[in-house]
């Protein structure tokens, strides 16, 4: 498996580290309800198809990244840095 | 035998082996197999099921009964395909999967009980009665399985493992896999070519023919000859391109010197991973056998084995061959044979209306019904018409046609496709991104075909990486292909399809009838291609027997799943560089030789190595030296190195708030010159690390963390910074290399560490300044993590060494020294700081009662989840101390006497313990349901493990000083 990192380009996966999926970005606001931080923590989907995940470019330029992947096919079809992320 | 004039191999250069204790000579060049075919050796191996004589059946490494142990020097390699290995001077193979010789196999009773032996008949025999399960039952098939021996010794070679990276890939270099090479080459491309034999030209090796007007073997040598030459083109010989993954990458097995005498550091195999843009899969076809009854004999081939024997080793297999094969093509290997003066008996055709003009008796219509010779073919039934011919011969080549070996193009789910022209299955297009299947492996069975697919595809990947180049194909043999499928002849007796796992037609017959009826189902039953070959020789003809039997078509009963690799990688191979230390990086401390000249046993934490304890002379136990260096601490003064703590330097203007929200407590209010104790959550509401935080200025900190949670802790403030907080102002760094810090800890600290200051710093408890050592700038932090009054002092990692051996000298003349990794735990449980032993990933900060470090008045990570129910309360196992009489237990469980001892009494654990010199006394550390209200409460510990049951009394994690008047003074 291949990953293009917006900042070093084209690398293994094992410069990788992977988190799981992109929902861990929308953290709920301070003294939001608990089922809103179990659905935050706990509640995931399991897509068949296109999904969004973090990486974590470890052994290269510590960036947090957003994977947009397809869970059937492989095909990565986008790689943005976390920090620098369209909202 | 050797026919002369024939062959590639180096008749200059003869080789010596020895093949189950027998001395035998052939060329360099030769194949184990091919050298054992020239000295008349028919009769390799045994089966795996019924024990029946084998004998080699193809060229390649699809071999499925040639299988032999190779034996080295200091390995034995089981499971080596005859076929592949090279024979070298000095090689000794055995075989295998014998008891007794191979001529006299005692376990070729099993062919005798073979009735009692079909399909699934473990499933049926080995069912009751249930205790025979392990008693017997299972040490009798686990006696029975598993083909070969390994040595019983640790492999002592050399495996090396590699990446590669390319535009284009070519895996194959027969003439599509050479074109396509050729065409890329000349292009500039960055080339690979793979070739799993020992010499490149694929069937063009084999088969001869013309090429352009010139002998194909003068074409392949003008070819190769111009791709050595092109800088971008790498040749790999001996290596298989195993499997296909994602996003262009491949797994490649290179043999790299198994076919060379063992020598140190020649590294047997390679693995490799190539990434390439683009890849050409050109690995041409399999020829198929045909299943007709006694069809194993050592003896009976493949038609295309024969003629790569006789004209790539100059070895004819027999001195009087027969041919069965239902293709035109396969006809010239009998021609071929004649005009080396071979006899050739008859061709068996079970065409009706193929030709019947050749140089020796042609039986048009007509099939092999059957075989005998006990050790090897003697003679052939031929059934024609009504009539059944009894013809003698040594050597049957035959041919059921030809399977495109497609295997790579389904590694990424793919399905193949159904050809009903070809009869075999090709590959589906674009089944791997990135991937084109030509000639024969695309089912292009011609030598033209071959020549201008691989043209073709290697043109279209040229276009694609913005190339050109203007090739002219040549012109070569465009014979069609007439194949009439023939997977099985009906007759009396067995008829084998996977003669390595020794199933016959009858065998999927039952599997069907017994309701087996997907090809998943039936392999699994049958075992049928789960052998070494992995059904290369048998899954297409089985799925054919099977589709008969169904009543279904080939079609629609489908394959079974190709899975990688393609041929065995030896998990050597794989994991070259991770056999005991490998590959995996050591970290050593500044103060690393200074404890080694001082005989400390070094122990690994991580990948850290750090000094267990420093032994005196006199001390014969790690206990002793143990005892003695706490003592020391507690009564004048002790050095430890500490720089293994993560370091990280953080600053900005908004630093302190970052702090604040990584940290349960606050950062922000914390003065310049000062340190704070800090705890982290993970998001999850449980502790993911604590340590110190240190204000070095107004927008300037230092966090330390623990040694094992350092990179954890890294990755988790990057998340939290780029996720929540990318545009504050912060930025920290990694310094824990940069930095050298020794702990100098007891009554007697104070005073060691003031006579290296250049001016006396006077630090109150959690203070930290910078100081001036022997002319080095430095930092000096007042923290303790024994109890003691105690400091941590650091210079940059160039003088941690000068730094720890003053330290040490100095501390010597005051009564004190070095301490290691043990006393430095004696240390802390005497004084109940906590460690990853207790903070493991399932405690939340109100577990090891620090509920109150969770602020109030800020938001932090896992601030929200901590208060969940569930995570606090007394049905929580909470931090207490435990104190015992005897030794105790990490690991082991706490219960309330009396009480029956299991899972549902369990009242919780022991994380850390120790014998105190201080106390006097065991203390451990554990959790305890509730345990915060049970101080002074009996449990009792029992460790099943270890055979400990002891009776604690529950105290206050902190025996040492609770008051904390020492850290103060």
């Amino acid at each position: 498996m291949r990953l293009t990192c917006p900042l070093c380009g084209e690398r293994d996966r094992r410069e990788f580290y992977y988190y799981g999926a992109e929902d861990y970005l929308r953290r709920p606001a301070e003294g939001a309800p608990l089922a809103e931080w179990d659905n935050y923590l706990h509640l995931r989907d399991n897509p068949a198809g296109v999904t969004k995940d973090l990486w974590y470019h470890e052994a290269g330029c510590a960036q947090w990244l957003v994977v947009t992947r397809n869970t059937v096919t492989h095909e990565i079809s986008g790689v943005e840095l976390v920090a620098e992320r369209k909202a | 035998m050797r026919i002369d004039g024939k062959g590639l191999i180096d008749r200059t250069k003869p080789v010596r082996f020895r093949f189950d204790g027998k001395d035998y000579a052939g060329y360099k060049g030769d194949t184990l197999a091919s050298a054992l075919l020239a000295n008349d050796v028919r009769l390799v191996g045994r089966s795996f099921k019924y024990h029946r004589p084998r004998g080699v059946l193809t060229a390649g490494s699809e071999e499925p009964n040639a299988l032999v142990e190779v034996v080295g020097p200091t390995n034995q390699t089981p499971n080596v395909r005859a076929t592949m290995q090279e024979v070298f001077e000095g090689l000794v193979a055995q075989s295998q999967n014998r008891l007794g010789s191979l001529r006299f196999d005692l376990l070729a009773v099993n062919d005798y009980l073979a009735p009692f032996l079909s399909a699934g008949f473990y499933y049926k025999t080995f069912m009751w009665p249930r205790v025979f399960w392990e008693g017997l039952y299972e040490p009798l098939i686990r006696r029975a399985a598993g083909l070969g021996s390994l040595s019983g010794r640790h492999d002592e070679g050399t495996y090396e493992k590699a990446f590669a990276f390319c535009d284009v890939l070519v895996i194959g270099s027969g003439p599509s896999g050479l074109m396509a090479a050729l065409t890329a080459g000349r292009a500039g491309a960055d080339v690979i070519l793979c070739e799993e034999s020992h010499a490149f030209g694929g069937r063009l090796l084999s088969d001869g023919g013309v090429i352009g007007g010139v002998p194909a073997g003068e074409w392949l040598a003008q070819i190769l000859a111009e791709l050595e030459a092109l800088p971008n083109v790498r040749l790999m010989l001996r290596t298989t391109v195993t499997g296909a993954y994602d996003h262009g990458t491949y797994g490649a097995l290179e043999r790299v010197g198994l076919h060379k005498p063992a020598r140190p550091n020649l590294p047997r195999e390679c693995f490799w991973r190539i990434v390439a843009k683009h890849a050409v899969l050109a690995a041409g076809a399999l020829e198929r056998p045909v299943a007709f009854p006694d069809n194993d004999r050592p003896g009976i081939m493949l038609a295309s084995a024969v003629r790569t024997y006789l004209n790539r080793y100059g070895v004819s297999p027999g001195k009087r061959v027969t041919l069965f094969a239902n293709t035109d093509q396969a006809r010239a290997v009998a021609r071929e044979l004649m005009a080396a003066g071979v006899t050739v008996a008859a061709i068996i055709d079970p065409r009706p209306d193929a030709s019947a003009v050749e140089d020796c008796p042609v039986h048009l219509g007509a099939e092999v019904v059957g075989s005998w010779g006990r050790l090897g073919l003697a003679g052939i039934q031929v059934r024609k018409g009504g009539d059944v011919l009894q013809i003698e011969t040594d050597c049957l080549a035959m041919s059921g046609g030809w399977n495109p070996t497609l295997h790579l193009t389904c590694h990424m789910n793919g399905r193949p496709r159904w050809s009903e022209e070809l009869a075999a299955f090709v590959p589906m297009e674009g089944a791997v991104p990135g991937l084109v299947a030509v000639g024969a492996a695309n089912g292009s069975m011609s030598t033209y075909g071959a020549l201008t697919t691989g043209h073709a595809a290697a043109q279209k990947i040229v276009a694609a990486l913005g190339r050109k180049v203007q090739i002219e194909v040549p012109q070569a043999e465009d014979a069609p292909y007439a194949v009439r499928a023939l997977w099985a002849v009906e007759g009396k007796g067995r008829a084998w399809l996977d003669f390595a796992n020794d199933v016959t037609t009858k065998d999927v017959k039952l599997a069907a009838q017994e309701g087996f009826r997907s090809v998943e189902h039936m392999k699994r039953y049958t075992t049928q291609g789960m052998a070494p070959d992995q059904g290369k020789n048998s899954n297409v003809a089985a799925l054919a027997v099977l589709a008969d039997a169904t009543g279904r078509g080939i079609a629609e009963t489908g394959t079974t799943t190709f899975r990688p690799p393609y041929t065995p990688v030896s998990i050597a191979a794989m994991g070259a560089g991770g056999r005991a230390e490998g590959f995996a990086p050591q970290r050593f401390l500044t103060s690393d030789q200074a404890s080694r000249d001082r005989h400390a046993p070094m122990i690994e934490a991580g990948l850290w190595y750090r000094p267990s304890y420093f032994p005196k002379p006199g001390e014969t136990t790690w206990r002793e030296a143990c005892d003695r260096e706490v003592a020391m601490v507690r009564e004048a003064v002790g050095v430890a190195d500490v720089s293994t703590l993560g370091k990280i330097d953080i600053q900005g203007k908004d630093a302190g708030r970052f702090l604040d929200f990584v940290y349960t407590n606050t950062f922000s209010t914390l003065p310049v010159g000062r340190v704070r104790y800090g705890l982290m959550l993970r998001e999850d509401g449980h502790v993911l690390d604590d340590g110190t935080s240190a204000r070095l200025g107004e927008d300037h900190y230092l966090m330390t963390t623990t040694t094992a949670a350092a990179g954890l802790v890294m990755r988790h403030l990057d998340f939290v910074h780029q996720a929540f907080c990318a545009d504050w102002q912060v930025r920290f760094i990694s310094v824990t290399e940069s930095w050298a810090q020794f702990a100098v800890a007891g009554p007697k600290a104070r005073a060691l560490v003031q006579s290296f200051l250049e001016e006396p710093v006077d630090l109150p408890f959690m203070g930290v300044a910078p100081v001036r050592v022997g002319g080095v700038e430095g930092r000096l932090f007042r923290i303790s993590f024994s109890g003691e009054e105690g400091y941590e002092l650091a210079v940059p990692t160039r003088y941690g060494e000068a730094l720890f051996r003053d330290l040490v000298a100095r501390a010597e003349t005051m009564g004190g020294g070095p301490y290691g990794m043990e006393a430095l735990n004696v240390l802390r449980i005497e004084k109940g700081f906590i460690t990853h032993a207790e903070i493991h990933g399932r405690v939340t900060a109100h577990d090891i009662g620090m509920e109150k470090m969770v602020s109030a008045k800020k938001d932090c990570i896992g601030k929200a989840a901590a208060t969940r129910p569930g995570l606090w309360g007394p049905e929580r196992e909470q931090l207490v101390g435990l104190k015992a009489g005897a030794p105790i237990s990490a690991g082991a469980h706490l219960f309330v006497p009396g009480t029956e001892i299991h899972r549902e009494t369990d009242q919780g654990y022991v994380t850390s313990v120790c014998w105190s010199p201080t106390l006097g006394a065991w203390l451990g550390l554990g959790f305890l349901k509730d345990g915060r209200a049970r101080h002074g409460e009996k449990v009792r510990l029992v460790d099943h493990l270890r055979g400990l049951d002891v009776i604690c009394e529950v105290c206050s994690p902190v025996f040492h000083d609770p008051e904390g008047e020492k850290l103060r003074a």
